[in-house]
């Protein structure tokens, strides 16, 4: 048996055979050229429900501190609902479930040295272990600084450890927990519901995005124009204005 | 989107030995219904291992014989089996019944059978060892001229010997029960010569023998009744069978091929579209397999024959669902930003790739089994020397809920010229259990 | 780690040709090679993915997963490269994604490509002796190595014409046969037939740009596209479908038959011949020499569980990624190691990139709906690339198709789009970015890239892939030309941007500091395995057959030399068919160089 996936003419028709192991000698799967099914293939499906029927991986106080931190890189205010009710550290625990929280497509063979700046990230650590020590070394730094939980700060003092964290006057491993942080909480408040984040479409709508739409062909000839799409998500649900809830 | 043959629905009529067990009694009745004298043309001395070679013109001819019936799509085993030595898989109510092998092997094809024997199983189902189950089209078969299956006995003879063994056809009792055959073919097989037409001329009459002998088109275009057996006075107008239904092929102008003119039939059977239809599902099995590479004066003949049918339902269309019914706002949000991509706004689709939804009849059919499998497991459209694109439409089971299915295919059903009744999702449930397709999320 | 390479090999059954790597340049020459009626395996590292299964409207628009975590390419934890921007620096491994967007299926990168489907001018392929001719070599930066192709644009220009037909590319000719055409591009080299399918429409940012650059006295055009602007039934008679304007085209697939790839154009006929086959989720590890060294005897591949195969083969035709495509040849042992410090050798030579700059705009009062987009969908000016200009004093050569470009309005990729200054996150950003998500654009400079004697390829002496063989190592940085023109045609963007009526105008330079292969405005890495005329600069003759070995043929974006102001596609596929033409019209009865060396 030979495990690369072979096609010849007949399997290539048969359109579903991927994942088939051939055997050596024959090409032929059959008749599947036309008794080939087109259901999507099985990793076609968005891999949206990592297994979290353990615990997630944020412990609370983790998670509390994520959300804190969230609600301040994007806030409830006039133009929308805040990153923690728009489900962003929902879907954190999700992503870090999965392959990504795991670094699964990351290179991550030694040896690790420091690089230039062009060089980019050469740390070690999946993103679960950015979170894991980027975390503990805020809440150190934090009380350190001011004798205080982050969640106990002002909304001000709050932004004020944000900015210098942002601009590494707190160290590396901080800077590097907040850019993930920040990179996370958008992707949380802008990727498609289907994920665990943007409730009801509200990180779409405050920027006017349609969402999951494939054709726009009779709205490119109304250049300019408001043309008033309410998002719908990749499960094909829409935003109801003013409904709470719903979105899938 | 059409259906037509597939092996698997054949099967249907394999219900039949059920009642097989009650007529038993009639013997003499039943003698007439297996009465296979027709196939005494046929030579009964010389096995066919022991012939000379066949005559290479009549083994050409043999071939188109088995090409427009079609016989390699059910003797040939999935997944990359040898042709004509068996093994498909015809799934039944009753069980799984396996083709047979028909090459000219000794041991496990047909070797050994005389040209008697053979013309005696394809139009009459009865094997030198057994009756056939009806799966076995025989009773379109029996229409089969001698000419016909002189030259499909010479093809067949010409054939590789292949040695395959398909798994055995193991039905539980009393389905095993292969005598009950003769009980059902008492009850339904139309036992019986094609008779020439004399008040029409040749084409007409060619079209109606490859319709219903050779390419036995009614198998899945004729709604069958309980036992399933052809329901003779719904002769090809449409029929519903595994999940597919098989549209309307008289003149109906709701429901049928009113629209079609005689091009566009050819069209669709060469290339496996034209500009109202994409053939899929069990049709562009039978577009790949045998249409596409019949002569075009046969397409010609069947298109003649299927447009020359009366409407068999005067129908009118329904009043279309307002815009305004909820369901359907719901089903055009569904439409336009799921199905537009490749329909179109308008319901245009795309030439030989994706449906033309706007008045078109198979759209508008009565039973919507076909929509609704389209947009739960997806549809692979016919790859022919042609059109060799072959586009599929995605499944979308695992998004749509019943009542988002239901919604966007009872809109397409009222919109753009098409006027039918809704979609419930009851029906999308149903079918969403039976095909085993995924869940909406 | 355990190699799979080290295992004694299976054998395969001997074929007329085996195809390392199946995206556009190795589908369109097992169309050409198959036709002609050899046998051909293809093998390719990447799994089957196909339209309606993989990548259809039922799943496809999810940023999160095709763009941001770029579900259609190929990991790094498979294979990256090592990177520095000078030979004195250690190279590191380029651990995340970034510029490098190796395909990662059946199809290759063009499957994810954007659609731009353009022609190099005919002064692209004969760079050297056009600029020693107009200008001298004075004042230009000495490093520069400059070299004509072997080739020239009239005689790939049937293949061009053969390439944009079976892509179905949509466009206006600018120059038919010679004369000019209103609508098109002026600049280009002369075309015998227009585009297969009309230009795609105007968004209302394409429109502005339009109006504006043609009130400056230029000549705008709508961009040549593989997103294709109506149904089109190419030459094998696959048919393909309309743009939709998703925006969601560029590291997507195509859900509905309008974006031009292999999937969509090629394979549907492809896999119809007996004669073919594919074999997926293999890796071929090198290419294997007769005891000679000058003739290939086939491949070895790894299979998905490991296993290891041998591929015999008559003619081997290497079709991967540029970096793979280099990286393969030094695996194998074919050609000279180019040398930064002697100048010998040619392998990993001529590498090069692309030279970005432009200008960010925002815009006060405009609704740009950014969201109705396609990979290739914008406009172009051609007054400042290639030679179109004059030169003489500017101490550069080369420039840029200044485009502008209406991709997509994907969210997470635009939320840092908000002007310079403005936090990125908290309550001011959301409103910047609310009010930029309308209103941001840029105008983009898609600038020429010449080899440099200090760039180049070799292998890594530390990092490793996964079945233990070395990565390949990227030595690049920009270089004083790259940098003068940049700066150049920044200035013209910005003056564009200005006349366009931004409020706020940001420009930016890529060549101005040191390269990352984290700044990703652009993917075109070229050269390493060039063409040319002349055996001691280039790798392969004119037909992209190895000089060292004759039944090599290598294809890609590594073939070109220099890389010119427009996107590599449509020269990648018409070297390849040029190519194909050569190994059946020549090479099948002689089997040896085509070219005297």
């Amino acid at each position: 048996m030979q495990n690369f996936t072979k096609f010849g003419r007949r399997e290539m028709l048969a359109g579903g055979t991927l994942g088939l192991a051939a055997t050596a000698a024959s090409a032929a799967l059959i008749n599947g050229e036309s008794a080939s099914t087109t259901q999507l293939s099985s990793d076609a499906l968005p891999d949206t429900t990592p297994d979290l029927t353990g615990a997630p991986y944020l412990s609370h106080a983790e998670a509390g501190l994520v959300g804190a931190v969230f609600d301040r890189l994007i806030p409830q205010d006039d133009l929308s609902i805040g990153a923690v009710e728009a489900g962003c550290v929902d879907f954190l625990q999700r992503q870090l479930a999965g392959d990504w929280g795991h670094a699964a497509t990351r290179y991550r063979a030694g040896p690790f040295r420091p690089g230039t700046p062009e060089q980019g990230d050469q740390s070690p650590l999946t993103p679960r272990e950015r979170y894991r020590t980027g975390l503990k070394a805020m809440a150190l730094a934090v009380s350190k600084a001011t004798a205080k939980a982050f969640g106990d700060l002002s909304a001000d003092e709050q932004d004020d450890f944000l900015r210098a964290m942002e601009a590494g006057h707190h160290g590396d491993t901080l800077k590097s927990v907040f850019a993930l942080m920040l990179q996370n909480v958008r992707e949380g408040y802008f990727a498609d519901p289907l994920y665990g984040g943007n409730k009801d479409m509200a990180g779409w709508a405050l920027v006017g995005f349609p969402g999951a739409r494939y054709d726009y062909r009779q709205e490119i000839d109304r250049p300019g124009a408001d043309l008033g799409l309410a998002p719908v998500s990749l499960m094909g649900r829409t935003r109801v204005p003013g409904q709470a809830g719903g979105a899938a | 989107m059409s259906a037509g043959k597939s092996k698997a629905r054949r099967i249907a009529r394999v219900a039949l030995p059920v009642i097989g067990a009650a007529v038993v009694l009639a013997g003499v009745l039943t003698w007439r219904a297996n009465d296979a004298s027709a196939d005494d043309v046929a030579d009964g001395t010389t096995a066919m291992q022991a012939l000379p070679a066949p005559d290479p013109a009549s083994v050409a001819r043999g071939r188109a014989v088995a090409i427009a019936a079609d016989c390699s799509a059910c003797h040939t085993r999935p997944g990359g089996g040898a042709a004509f030595a068996g093994g498909y898989p015809l799934e039944t109510p009753f069980g799984t019944i396996m083709s047979s092998n028909i090459t000219p092997d000794r041991a496990n094809g047909i070797g050994n059978w005389t040209e008697h024997d053979f013309f005696k199983a394809v139009r009459h189902g009865q094997s030198p060892d057994h009756f056939l189950y009806p799966a076995m089209p025989y009773t379109a078969y029996v229409q089969i001229s001698d000419e016909d299956m002189h030259d499909l006995w010479a093809y067949i003879r010409s054939l590789k010997p292949v040695s395959a063994v398909p798994e055995r056809t193991d039905l539980p009792f009393p389905f095993n029960l292969r005598i009950l055959v003769s009980g059902w073919n008492l009850l339904f097989f139309d036992n019986a010569p094609f008779q020439t037409d004399a008040s029409h001329d040749a084409a007409w009459n060619r079209g109606r023998y490859l319709t219903d002998a050779l390419a036995h088109c009614g198998t899945c275009h004729t709604s069958k009744n309980f036992l399933g057996a052809d329901r003779s006075h719904h002769y090809l107008a449409g029929g519903t069978l595994s999940g597919w239904h098989a549209p309307d092929l008289t003149g109906s102008a709701q429901t049928g091929l009113a629209s079609w003119s005689e091009q566009d039939l050819i069209s669709y059977l060469q290339t496996g579209s034209n500009d109202h239809a994409v053939a899929a599902g069990p049709m562009a099995e039978a577009v790949e397999h045998s249409t596409q590479k019949m002569p075009a004066a046969d397409l010609g003949a069947i298109a003649g024959y299927l447009k020359s049918l009366p409407a068999h339902s005067d129908n009118a269309a329904p009043k279309a669902l307002a815009a305004s019914d909820p369901v359907m706002q719901q089903g055009a949000l569904t439409y336009h930003t799921q199905c537009s991509a490749c329909h179109t706004p308008k319901g245009q689709g795309i030439a030989g790739m994706a449906t033309h939804l706007a008045d078109n009849a198979a759209v508008r059919a009565e039973d919507p089994t076909s929509l609704i499998h389209a947009v739960l497991m997806g549809a692979k459209a016919a790859r022919t020397d042609a059109n060799p694109t072959g586009a599929g439409m995605p499944s979308f089971g695992w998004r749509l809920s019943d009542e988002e299915v239901a919604a966007a295919l009872t809109h397409v059903r009222n919109t753009n010229g098409n006027a039918a009744a809704p979609v419930t999702a009851n029906q999308v449930a149903s079918l969403r259990k039976s095909l085993d397709a995924r869940e909406a999320r | 780690m355990a190699s799979a390479l080290t295992q004694t090999p299976r054998t395969r059954g001997k074929v007329d040709a085996v195809i390392v790597g199946l995206g556009w340049s190795g589908s369109l020459m097992a169309e050409e090679l198959t036709r002609a009626g050899l046998n051909v395996v293809a093998i390719e590292r990447g799994k089957w993915r196909d339209t309606a299964t993989d990548f259809p409207p039922a799943v496809d628009m999810d940023e999160l997963r095709w763009a941001t975590r770029r579900g259609m390419m190929q990991p790094q934890a498979v294979e990256t490269v090592t990177f520095r921007n000078t030979p004195e620096q250690t190279a590191l491994p380029v651990r995340e994604w970034n510029c490098f967007q190796f395909g990662w299926n059946v199809g290759g990168a063009g499957t994810h490509w954007a659609g731009m489907t353009w022609r190099f001018t005919p002064w692209d392929f004969e760079v050297a002796s056009r600029v020693k001719r107009r200008y001298g070599m004075d004042g230009l930066d000495p490093g520069l190595l400059l070299q004509d192709w072997g080739i020239g644009y009239d005689e790939l220009e049937p293949f061009y014409d053969r390439f944009e037909k079976i892509a179905g590319t949509s466009g206006k000719a600018g120059n038919l046969k010679g004369q000019t055409v209103p609508g098109g591009n002026p600049f280009e080299g002369p075309r015998q037939s227009d585009y297969p399918t009309p230009p795609l429409k105007d968004t209302r940012w394409m429109g502005l740009f339009r109006q504006t650059t043609e009130a400056m006295g230029y000549t705008p055009f709508t961009i040549p596209a593989g997103n294709i602007s109506t149904e089109w039934t190419n030459p094998l008679g696959v048919r393909m479908g309309p743009c939709t304007y998703c925006g969601y085209c560029e590291m997507f697939g195509c859900g509905n038959w309008s974006k031009s790839s292999p999937q969509a154009c090629i394979l549907p006929a492809l896999t119809r011949r007996s004669k073919f086959e594919i074999l997926s989720e293999a890796e071929v590890a090198r290419v294997n020499l007769a005891d000679d060294g000058k003739t290939a005897t086939g491949v070895t591949f790894v299979d998905a569980n490991g296993q290891l195969w041998e591929q015999p083969a008559d003619i081997v035709v290497i079709s991967a990624y540029q970096i793979d495509n280099i990286r393969l040849m030094l695996l194998s042992g074919i050609g000279k190691v180019y040398d930064p410090a002697t100048g010998k050798g040619t392998i990993g030579r001529n590498y090069a990139y692309q030279t970005i700059s432009g200008a960010n705009l925002f815009f006060e009062n405009e609704r740009f709906n950014p969201f109705i987009g396609g990979g290739a969908l914008g406009l172009q000016i051609d007054e400042w690339n290639g030679d179109n200009f004059d030169h003489s004093g500017l101490g550069f050569i080369g420039g840029a198709g200044i485009l502008v470009n209406s991709t997509n309005g994907r969210p997470i990729g635009l939320s840092d789009q908000v002007p310079e200054g403005t936090p990125a996150w908290g309550s001011e950003w959301k409103r910047a970015l609310k009010h930029s998500y309308q209103n941001g654009t840029a105008i983009f400079n898609q600038g020429t890239s010449f080899a440099h004697r200090k760039v180049f390829a070799d292998l890594d002496p530390t990092y490793k892939d996964r079945h233990g063989q070395p990565l390949l190592r990227v030595t690049f940085d920009y270089n004083e030309n790259d940098r003068r023109m940049a700066k150049f045609t920044m200035d013209k963007a910005v003056e564009i941007g200005r006349k366009a009526g931004a409020k706020t105008i940001q420009a930016f330079n890529s060549a101005e500091g040191h390269n990352t292969p984290y700044d990703q405005r652009s993917t075109h890495t070229t050269g390493g395995v060039v063409i040319g005329a002349d055996r001691e600069t280039s790798a392969l003759n004119r037909y992209s057959q190895s000089w060292d070995c004759h039944n090599v043929f290598v294809l890609g974006a590594s073939s070109f030399p220099n890389n010119a102001g427009y996107n590599p596609t449509a020269t990648v596929g018409a070297l390849a068919l040029h190519s194909a033409r050569a190994i059946i019209e020549r090479y099948l009865d002689k089997r040896e160089g085509l070219v005297a060396a």
